[in-house]
């Protein structure tokens, strides 16, 4: 199997086949990301197709300095922040609360069980309608920062943000979660 | 529970339980396809993307002589001057013509 530099210089000098092996390659990670910013499988796909139709076309951009992979990651979260603003315009998320079984759940949750391949649906399900409620900049830089665990100067790389922009919207994002968590499980409190 | 408590335990569920990576059946013969259907950028395309590029550093461009035209017919204290030398040269054939009957 040819390595990733000769498959993108095969694809920059003319034979657009050599890109099929590079998709079949990178394609369960950018998958697994997209998987992060929407929730129906159909967008899930028409944002991965995006990001390797993008990626073909500016292949001639890459300068192989840095992983293939690392480019390929910043386009995919750039892509799905795109996807998250689009969506955001389009389609305006009906806001709900916490169901009983859900906050029953979040109770019981802890580090210690979450090991527990049973509770993988609840913990999507929980999670993805929180994330919902948020802006699209504010579900980027917290799923980047706190999910995945990078640092602010891999995420001003990432997004094109600067150090200092992200560590502001992290800061709001923050306050933003906090808010939406409340309004989520104020009904039961009262 | 206090919503903070709920906030820090959302975020760990999250970290818990990633998302999954399986990738449908083909789905890189199905880019590849549609990569193939794309139509090529014809001269026509290129052309118009260029025009609209080049519309604002001609705005601009438009803009600028206008100011620097208003501020010389100012600074000469004559605001006919500039236009007096323009007809004269727009209009000069056809006074050498005029001349010339």
């Amino acid at each position: 199997v040819p390595d990733e530099k000769t498959l993108i210089a095969s694809i920059l000098a003319g034979n657009a086949e050599s890109f099929e092996p590079l998709i079949e390659r990178h394609q369960a990670r950018v998958f697994a990301t997209a998987r992060r910013y929407a929730r129906v499988e159909s967008e899930v796909e028409d944002i991965v197709q995006e990001v390797f139709v993008k990626a073909f076309h500016k292949l001639h951009t890459f300068r192989g300095e840095a992983p293939f992979e690392h480019w390929l990651m910043r386009m995919t979260v750039r892509t799905c922040y795109d996807f998250l603003r689009s969506h955001k315009r389009n389609r305006e998320v009906a806001f709900s609360e916490f169901t009983d079984s859900e906050t029953d759940w979040l109770e019981r949750f802890t580090a210690e069980t979450a090991a527990d391949p049973a509770n993988a649906s609840m913990a999507r399900e929980v999670v993805q309608r929180v994330f919902e409620q948020l802006s699209p900049a504010a579900r980027l830089v917290l799923t980047l920062l706190e999910i995945e665990d990078r640092s602010v100067k891999e995420v001003a790389t990432m997004t094109g943000w600067s150090a200092v922009l992200v560590k502001v919207r992290a800061f709001r994002a923050r306050a933003e979660m906090r808010k939406c968590v409340e309004r989520m499980t104020r009904q039961k409190q009262l | 529970m206090k919503p903070e408590e709920l906030t820090i335990r959302v975020m760990a569920a999250a970290r818990a339980f990633p998302p999954a990576d399986s990738v449908p059946y083909a789905f890189e013969k199905r880019v590849m396809a549609n990569l193939r259907d794309q139509p090529g950028t014809d001269l026509g395309t290129l052309w118009t993307r260029m025009l609209w590029r080049a519309a604002v550093p001609c705005v601009a461009i438009m803009l600028m002589v206008s100011v620097w035209t208003y501020l010389i017919q100012n600074s000469t204290g004559n605001p006919n001057t500039f236009a007096t030398e323009l007809e004269n040269v727009v209009f000069a054939p056809m006074a050498a013509l005029e001349e010339s009957w």
